[in-house]
């Protein structure tokens, strides 16, 4: 399978595509009936807590190949993407707030915070998100707007390396402190939470559950095939030429603000939809998703699973969530050093990550 | 009896002469102030005041101490420890009769009696309690009092005190029934740079229903002439004030941002620990405090002096051996640095939390930073932000002369500008780099420091600060000191003017986004390296 295979083949071979359906297998068969129709206390039994980590953690692994495309696969790296993140759960908050309907404690049409906030109406930019297809429109378009406006300034000014990072950062840093403010109108400090149903569904029950799990598995595995069918194309090969040499690149005549652009701006929206999934599964979005922290963190599971690899990123992405659910609960005042010991050791002694040790046992770093 | 029982007796009976001589005030008043109706009562302490006896004092500070009795709605007496003596005679009562009731100050006749006692003091020969007693008298004096300002006035030298006097008398003459009176009053009024004055003009202008406060409405034009002086003189203040904290803010930026543009400006190394480094110079601080408290009590108002070179120390150490440990691995390769670096503060912070919990601590000012310098009425200027200015200042000279006029800091520039050449030359370029990062580091201990003077010391200290440092050194330019100098107080003095006009969030927001649209059209920051550096 050379680099120009086409069709089916060129996103994976024979034991790729084998090992995908497997996990597929696992994940839309096993999974529900573990949860929905084996007897609770049986060993088969899987909870509704691990189908819910797991779901975030897929919300998670989502993340994480979108933070591939644009950082090991383009050599940008974003502080943004928690924002991207939070921005399309907000979006879906929103949608999920309207449907609460009187159920509140105020048993008012508006959501508590408003009536706290004594408000009579709906801000403007809330209206028509009580339908759910405009919602949907929202959490792609907002985390893509936002993302192409700020990308197109910045990629044209040739604003590039440590000098990016450090201004999405800043970007994020602002953002989160507008949504802290009550006068925002997306809830403040506490943001949006206590959900009641989703598309006339209850949202806490097995079943909605269940199909939000599979539902944010399909995406992550459509996700997985679309990264995997760019980074396979000719867009791909000139991404990871700007990585390598961009000055070479647009010496041979391509405009690289072009591929950034692009490529900025469909991560983000791939965080958006991961935001959107995620929020129906935890039941809560608040401002401190968008902490600066969170998103240096989304760096760390792609470097640690192994950058300029996708299945590298979900890996990374699925070991350090669950070290973190296991170790926050068994040692809270370890965690810190644990995920800190992450970063620095990664960074040293991995250069490829998880990957690249199954992969390139005893190959010299590059 | 002996002569040994017979002279304190003889003595007493002197004492009561000498002060029924001295102290005799007029019954009918000192009855009313204590047993009469609230009117009657105010204009009773008026009076009092008034005659300028200095029993009257005494007898003030016995209704405020709730030691004044009445005996039967005529004899006031003041009764201490079951001693009673006639308050009007001061002749001693004993036994004391029977059917006392305790005389009722309510607040109105306690705020009138408190006025009038500072009133008492503007007599005093001291030039504090004078200058005490008509700041007093400046958040309220009747016109009962108006008789015994003037007598103060005309005997007073100082020109302040003389000055906020007239003030005092020009507030009270407002209220009189004389438009006269009331016409020089407010165009004495013109010259007072006190808030309460514009409360006072305010007063007059104001409208009841259809008629004003004020009749005549040639006073009233002239009110409105002596408010606009007024306000125009405190705005002055207003401004200044904002200035200051301007000022205050863009020195602490720059002592956040000073020992970045060392590590990141000249060295390159983008330190996402920079803000754990500078809290670890406030914790220094703060155990530096302790230990002087524990063991030398006596000389704690100077453990400054010892904590400012240990938060350095601190600070450094913990960055050089940052550096040798971690950072110089990955120099040439600044985003695994970033990443690097934001493990090791997270470690940082941990540690914080764990040695000395994630509550923060107090960390006290000593007493000579405790207080303020009065520039104006409404402007007071804290002492510890100008001490942390002064910091700021002699911090950055300090940093100047480091680099600029010594050996380590010609070798840093040599190394920063030519690594190889200076490698060739002998420059021992490893070691410079881990003095070099340590010195930066160096100054985020003393930025912790001076923060710990000023606001909280927790874990997350340094939190708040890295986005704050790196904007400033983005702005101001890569390896230029310059550059963070005008960066840091401008961003400080545009966070204040913003905050008082749009709230503290908005002002912080706008910052950002003026930094993100300004490094569109300047990449390289205000102060732009030229020639071939700036390609690299």
């Amino acid at each position: 399978m050379g680099p120009f295979a086409t069709g089916i083949t060129r996103l994976y071979g024979r034991k790729g595509w084998i090992a995908l359906a497997v996990c597929a297998a696992i994940l839309f068969v096993l999974f529900p009936l573990a949860n929905l129709v084996a007897p609770k206390g049986s060993p088969l039994y899987i909870s509704d807590y691990t189908v819910a980590l797991i779901g975030k953690i897929m919300c998670y692994a989502i993340v994480a190949v979108a933070m591939d495309l644009i950082w090991g696969y383009t050599g940008i790296l974003s502080l943004g993407h928690g924002l991207f993140f939070a921005l399309g759960g907000y979006m879906m908050g929103m949608h999920l707030m309207r449907m609460i309907g009187r159920q509140g404690q105020y048993q008012s049409d508006l959501p508590d915070f408003m009536v706290f906030l004594n408000w009579k109406a709906y801000p403007w930019y809330w209206s028509f998100t009580e339908h759910f297809w405009y919602s949907a429109l929202l959490v792609v378009l907002v985390p893509g707007a936002l993302a192409f406006v700020f990308g197109f300034f910045a990629f044209r000014s040739r604003i590039k390396g440590v000098y990016f990072s450090i201004i999405t950062q800043a970007l994020t840093f602002a953002f989160m402190l507008l949504f802290f403010r009550n006068d925002t109108g997306f809830g403040g400090n506490n943001g949006f939470t206590d959900f009641k149903r989703i598309l006339g569904y209850p949202i806490a029950t097995s079943e909605t559950r269940m199909a939000l799990f599979t539902l944010t598995a399909a995406m992550l595995i459509v996700t997985l095939l679309f990264a995997r069918y760019i980074v396979t194309s000719k867009l791909g090969r000139v991404l990871t030429a700007i990585r390598d040499a961009e000055s070479r690149v647009m010496f041979s005549g391509y405009n690289p603000v072009h591929y950034k652009l692009f490529i900025w701006t469909v991560s983000a929206v791939i965080c958006g939809i991961a935001g959107a999934l995620y929020v129906p599964q935890v039941g809560i979005i608040n401002p401190s998703e968008m902490s600066p922290a969170n998103s240096i963190e989304i760096a760390i599971w792609v470097a640690l699973g192994g950058r300029g690899s996708l299945v590298g990123a979900i890996i990374g992405a699925g070991l350090v969530n669950g070290a973190k659910s296991v170790l926050t609960v068994a040692f809270p005042e370890y965690w810190l050093f644990f995920l800190g010991l992450i970063f620095i050791l990664v960074t040293l002694f991995l250069p490829r990550g998880v990957i690249g040790l199954l992969k390139f046992p005893r190959r010299r770093r590059a | 009896m002996s002569p040994k029982t017979i002279a304190p007796v003889l003595a007493l009976a002197l004492l009561l002469l000498w002060a029924r001589l001295a102290c005799a005030l007029p019954a009918e008043l000192v009855l009313a102030v204590a047993a009469g109706q609230s009117d009657e009562q105010v204009a009773a302490v008026g009076k009092l005041v008034a005659s300028g006896d200095a029993g009257v004092e005494v007898f003030f500070q016995a209704l405020l101490d709730g030691n004044v009795q009445v005996a039967g709605g005529k004899r006031v007496l003041v009764v201490k420890d079951e001693q009673g003596v006639d308050a009007a005679t001061n002749e001693k009562v004993a036994p004391l009769p029977d059917g006392l009731e305790d005389a009722v100050v309510n607040n109105r006749l306690r705020g009138a009696l408190e006025a009038a006692m500072g009133a008492l003091k503007l007599t005093s020969p001291d030039r504090a309690a004078r200058l005490a007693a008509v700041k007093a008298l400046e958040d309220g004096a009747g016109e009962e009092m108006l008789p015994l300002i003037g007598k103060a006035l005309a005997a007073e030298a100082d020109p302040q005190i003389k000055r906020l006097l007239s003030l005092v008398q020009a507030g009270v003459q407002l209220k009189s029934a004389d438009p006269a009176v009331r016409m020089a009053a407010v165009k004495a009024l013109a010259s007072s740079d006190n808030s309460n004055t514009k409360t006072l003009l305010l007063g007059v202008l104001e409208k009841k229903g259809d008629s004003f406060a004020e009749p005549d409405a040639a006073i009233r034009a002239e009110a409105q002439d002596s408010l606009k002086a007024v306000q125009s003189r405190l705005s002055v203040g207003e401004r200044i004030s904002q200035v200051f904290t301007g000022i205050s803010l863009g020195s602490i930026l720059m002592l956040a941002a000073l020992g970045l543009a060392i590590t990141y400006g000249l060295m390159g190394v983008i330190n996402m620990a920079h803000g754990e480094l500078i809290m670890v110079g406030a914790y220094s601080a703060y155990v530096v405090q302790n230990l002087f408290r524990a063991r030398l009590p006596g000389l704690f108002d100077w453990y400054l002096a010892a904590a400012v070179p240990t938060a350095f120390f601190a600070s450094a150490l913990v960055g050089m051996a940052l550096e040798r440990s971690v950072i110089r691995f990955l120099y040439g390769r600044p985003l695994e640095t970033l990443l690097a670096t934001w493990g090791i503060s997270l470690i940082l912070m941990q540690s914080v939390r764990s040695i000395f919990g994630a509550q923060n601590v107090q960390v006290e000012n000593p007493v000579w930073m405790s207080g303020g310098v009065e520039v104006l009425t409404n402007v007071v200027l804290p002492w510890n932000r100008l001490i942390i200015v002064g910091f700021a200042l002699a911090v950055l000279l300090l940093m100047w002369f480091l680099l600029a006029r010594t050996r380590l800091g010609l070798f840093v520039r040599a190394v920063t500008q030519n690594r190889g050449m200076a490698s060739c030359v002998g420059v021992p370029t490893a070691r410079v780099d881990t003095l070099a990062f340590g010195l930066g580091s160096g100054i985020a201990g003393l930025a912790g420091c001076a923060l710990s003077q000023i606001g909280n010391v927790g874990p997350d200290l340094g939190q708040t600060y890295i986005v704050d440092s790196f904007m400033v050194v983005v702005l101001g330019g890569v390896g230029q000191l310059a550059g963070t100098v005008y960066a840091a107080l401008g961003l400080g003095m545009a966070n204040k003017f913003l905050e008082a006009w749009s709230g503290a969030v908005l002002a912080k927001i706008a910052i950002l986004a003026f930094i993100i649209i300004f490094i569109q059209k300047r990449p390289q920051g205000m102060f732009a390296v030229k020639g071939r550096m700036a390609d690299s």
